[in-house]
C-alpha cells in the first residue's frame, strides 16, 4: 500500500471513530454539540450518496436538493397519519419512483446537459409543490408536529450513515459498482462489454436518491415548519457537491474527508460573518478549485508520490 | 383579446431571453466555459443601472453605453486571471467543464453576496418610460418595447460581427474546432478570452434592459441562468438563429401558460418543454448550423 493511501485510510479510520462516538453525544451535551453532529451526519449521508452516483464521472448531479426536499415533504404530508417507519418507507419509495421516472428520461444526457437538467429538477419540483399547495391544498407551509427529539434524529442519522456505508461498500464491490467505474472511464467500451448502461445508472441513481430522501425525511421533524423554499433549498445541492469534491468523490470514504472540515468552516463563517457569509462561501469554493483540484484524497496521493503538495 | 395579449407579451419576453442566452452561448460555445454565475452577472448589471438611475439620475440608455464596455474589460480580466489557469490545467474538455462549473459556483456566491451587502435583499424597480402604448389593441409599456428594440439591435450587431467580420469568423472557427483553428493561425486563447468578454458584454447590456421593465432582486439570478441555459441547449450550442427561435418559443410558452393555465406554473412548463425537446432532439433544434 502506498503511503498516501495509508494516510487516507488512517484519516478515514479517525473519521469513522468520530462517527462511532457521535451517538453518545446526547448524554454528554444536549444542545449545541448535538445539533452540530446532526448537521455533520446529514452532509455525510448526502455527500456519500452523491458520490456513489456522481463520483465515477460523467454525471455531476445537482438534484440533491430535489430528493432531500421530497423526503422532507413526504414527512410533512404523511407525518401525522402513519407510524414513523411507514412514513420513512413512503419517503424512500417516493424518491425511488421519482428517480426511476426522471432517470429513464434523462440518464442518456451527458456532461453539462445532465448538470443543467438536475439543476432544474429541484426548482421544477419546488415550483410545482408551491403551485399545488397554493391551489389545491390551500396553504403553502405545513407544520410538522412529531414527537421526535434531537437525540432521536441523531441516532436515526447514525443508523442511516451506517446502512449507507455497508450497502455502499457492497455496491462498490458488486458487479454494479464495477459497471459504474467502467462507464466513468468509457461508456462506449462498457456497452460493448455487455453492460446494460441504462439499467446500471438507473439503479445507482435510485439508490443514491433513496438515501438523500431518507436524510430529508429524518431531518424534517427538526424544522417543525416546512415550506417548499426551505425543503428544496438549492444550497443543499451546492454544499453537498463541494463537500464531496473536496474530499474526493472517487472512493467511498472520500466525501467524509470533505464533509468534516467544510461543515465546521461553514458553521464558523455563518456564526462569525452572517452578513458576508455568501461572499466568504464563494471565496472558499474558489480556493478549493485552485488549491485542491483532486480533493483531499488526490492531495494525499500526490504527497505520497513526493510531488508538490 | 387574451390570446393576442399573450402572444405579444410572449414575443417581447422571448426577444429578451434570446438576447440573454446569446452571451451564454458565446461563453460556452467558443470559450468552452460553463458559466453558472451568468444570471448573477445580469442581476449585478441590473442593480448597477438601478443605482445610476436612482442616485445619479442617469438614464438607463446612458447606462447601456457605459456599463457594457466596463463589463467587457472586467470579463476579459476575469478570463485572463481566473480562468486561464484552469484552461491550462484541463486535460480534456469535460475536465474544463467541471472546473468551470465549480469556479462559477464560487463566483455566483461572491457576486450574490456583494450585491446583497451593497443593496440588500429587497425587490427593486424604477420608473422609466412607463407610458403605455397600444399595439394592435393590446396595451404595452413603452419601456418594454424599447428594451425589445434594443435587444433586436444588439442581436443583429452580434450577428453581423460574427458573420461579416474577419475576427468574428475566427471566433466561429474556434467554436467549430479549436484544433483546426490553430492550424490556420488563429490564437485560440485570445479568441476564447474575446468570446468570454463579449458574452459578459451581452449579459451586462441585457441586465440594463431587463432592469428597465422588470422588478428584480438578488436571488433572481439563478432563474435567469436556468432560462439562458435552456435556450442555449434548446437552440443548439453555438447557433444564434437557434437562440432566437428557442428564446421566442420559451417566451411564448411562458406567456401562454401564465395566461391560460396558471402563472405559478411557468417554470414547470419551460422545464417540461426542455425535457421533451431533449428526448426528441438531444442536440437541439439547430445543431449543424454554423455558429
Amino acid at each position: 500500500m502506498r503511503r498516501g493511501q495509508a494516510w487516507g485510510v488512517v484519516l478515514g479510520l479517525l473519521v469513522l471513530g468520530a462517527l462511532a462516538v457521535l451517538p453518545l453525544l446526547p448524554w454528554v451535551d444536549s444542545g449545541y454539540a448535538v445539533s452540530m453532529a446532526i448537521n455533520l451526519l446529514m452532509y455525510v449521508v448526502l455527500a456519500t450518496a452523491w458520490a456513489l452516483f456522481s463520483g465515477s464521472g460523467g454525471h455531476v448531479s445537482l438534484a440533491t436538493a430535489a430528493f432531500f426536499g421530497l423526503g422532507s415533504y413526504v414527512v410533512a404530508v404523511l407525518g401525522g397519519d402513519m407510524a414513523w417507519p411507514w412514513v420513512l418507507a413512503c419517503a424512500a419509495l417516493a424518491c425511488a419512483l421519482v428517480a426511476a421516472f426522471v432517470g429513464l428520461a434523462t440518464l442518456r444526457l451527458h456532461g453539462v446537459y445532465f448538470v443543467i437538467f438536475s439543476f432544474g429538477l429541484a426548482e421544477f419540483i419546488r415550483q410545482f409543490v408551491i403551485w399545488y399547495e397554493a391551489n389545491v391544498s390551500g396553504s403553502v407551509g405545513r407544520y410538522v408536529f412529531l414527537d421526535i427529539s434531537q437525540a432521536q434524529i441523531l441516532w436515526q442519522l447514525c443508523a442511516l450513515t451506517l446502512l449507507l456505508f455497508v450497502l455502499g461498500w457492497w455496491l462498490v464491490r458488486s458487479r454494479l459498482g464495477l459497471a459504474m467505474r467502467m462507464m466513468g472511464d468509457d461508456e462506449l467500451v462498457a456497452r460493448h462489454c455487455g453492460v446494460n448502461t441504462t439499467r446500471a445508472k438507473l439503479l445507482v441513481f435510485a439508490f443514491s436518491a433513496v438515501f438523500m430522501g431518507l436524510a430529508g425525511a429524518v431531518m424534517a421533524p427538526r424544522w417543525t415548519y416546512i415550506d417548499p423554499n426551505i425543503a428544496f433549498n438549492p444550497m443543499v445541492s451546492f454544499q453537498t457537491l463541494i463537500m464531496a469534491l473536496l474530499g474526493g468523490a472517487s472512493r467511498l470514504h472520500g466525501p467524509l474527508l470533505g464533509v468534516f472540515p467544510l461543515v465546521l468552516l461553514f458553521e464558523y463563517l455563518w456564526t462569525s460573518f452572517p452578513n458576508h457569509y455568501s461572499i466568504l462561501l464563494g471565496l472558499s469554493f474558489l480556493l478549493i478549485v485552485y488549491l485542491l483540484p483532486k480533493g483531499v484524497l488526490g492531495w494525499f496521493d500526490r504527497v505520497a508520490r513526493g510531488g508538490p503538495a | 383579446m387574451p390570446l393576442l395579449d399573450a402572444l405579444l407579451n410572449g414575443l417581447t419576453l422571448g426577444g429578451m431571453y434570446a438576447l440573454i442566452a446569446m452571451g451564454l452561448g458565446l461563453q460556452y460555445g467558443v470559450a468552452r466555459i460553463m458559466n453558472l454565475a451568468y444570471g448573477q452577472f445580469l442581476i449585478a448589471s441590473a442593480f448597477a443601472a438601478f443605482w445610476l438611475f436612482a442616485r445619479h439620475g442617469l438614464s438607463p440608455l446612458l447606462s447601456l453605453l457605459l456599463l457594457p464596455p466596463l463589463a467587457f474589460a472586467c470579463n476579459w480580466l476575469l478570463y485572463r486571471i481566473l480562468l486561464m489557469p484552469l484552461v491550462r490545467r484541463a486535460k480534456s474538455r469535460s475536465a474544463l467543464e467541471v472546473d468551470s462549473i465549480l469556479l462559477s459556483f464560487g463566483l455566483l456566491f461572491v457576486i450574490e453576496g456583494l450585491v446583497l451587502a451593497l443593496f440588500g435583499g429587497n425587490y427593486v424597480n424604477y420608473a422609466y418610460l412607463g407610458q403605455v402604448v397600444v399595439v394592435l389593441g393590446t396595451p404595452l409599456a413603452l419601456n418594454r418595447l424599447l428594451a425589445l428594440g434594443f435587444a433586436l439591435l444588439l442581436g443583429s450587431l452580434l450577428y453581423a460581427f460574427l458573420h461579416r467580420s474577419r475576427y468574428g469568423t475566427a471566433l466561429r472557427a474556434v467554436s467549430v474546432s479549436p484544433q483546426a483553428a490553430q492550424l490556420v493561425a488563429i490564437d485560440v486563447r485570445a479568441a476564447a478570452a474575446m468570446a468570454f468578454a463579449l458574452g459578459g458584454t451581452m449579459v451586462a447590456a441585457s441586465g440594463v434592459l431587463v432592469s428597465m421593465f422588470l422588478t428584480f432582486n438578488v436571488s433572481m439570478g439563478v432563474v435567469f441562468t436556468m432560462k439562458a441555459l435552456i435556450v442555449v441547449i434548446m437552440g443548439g450550442v453555438g447557433s444564434l438563429a437557434g437562440c432566437l427561435v428557442a428564446g421566442l418559443v420559451l417566451g411564448l410558452t411562458e406567456s401562454l401558460v401564465a395566461t391560460f393555465i396558471a402563472p405559478g406554473l411557468t417554470l414547470v412548463a419551460t422545464f417540461a418543454l426542455f425535457l421533451g425537446l431533449l428526448m426528441l432532439r438531444p442536440t437541439g433544434l439547430f445543431k449543424g448550423a454554423a455558429a
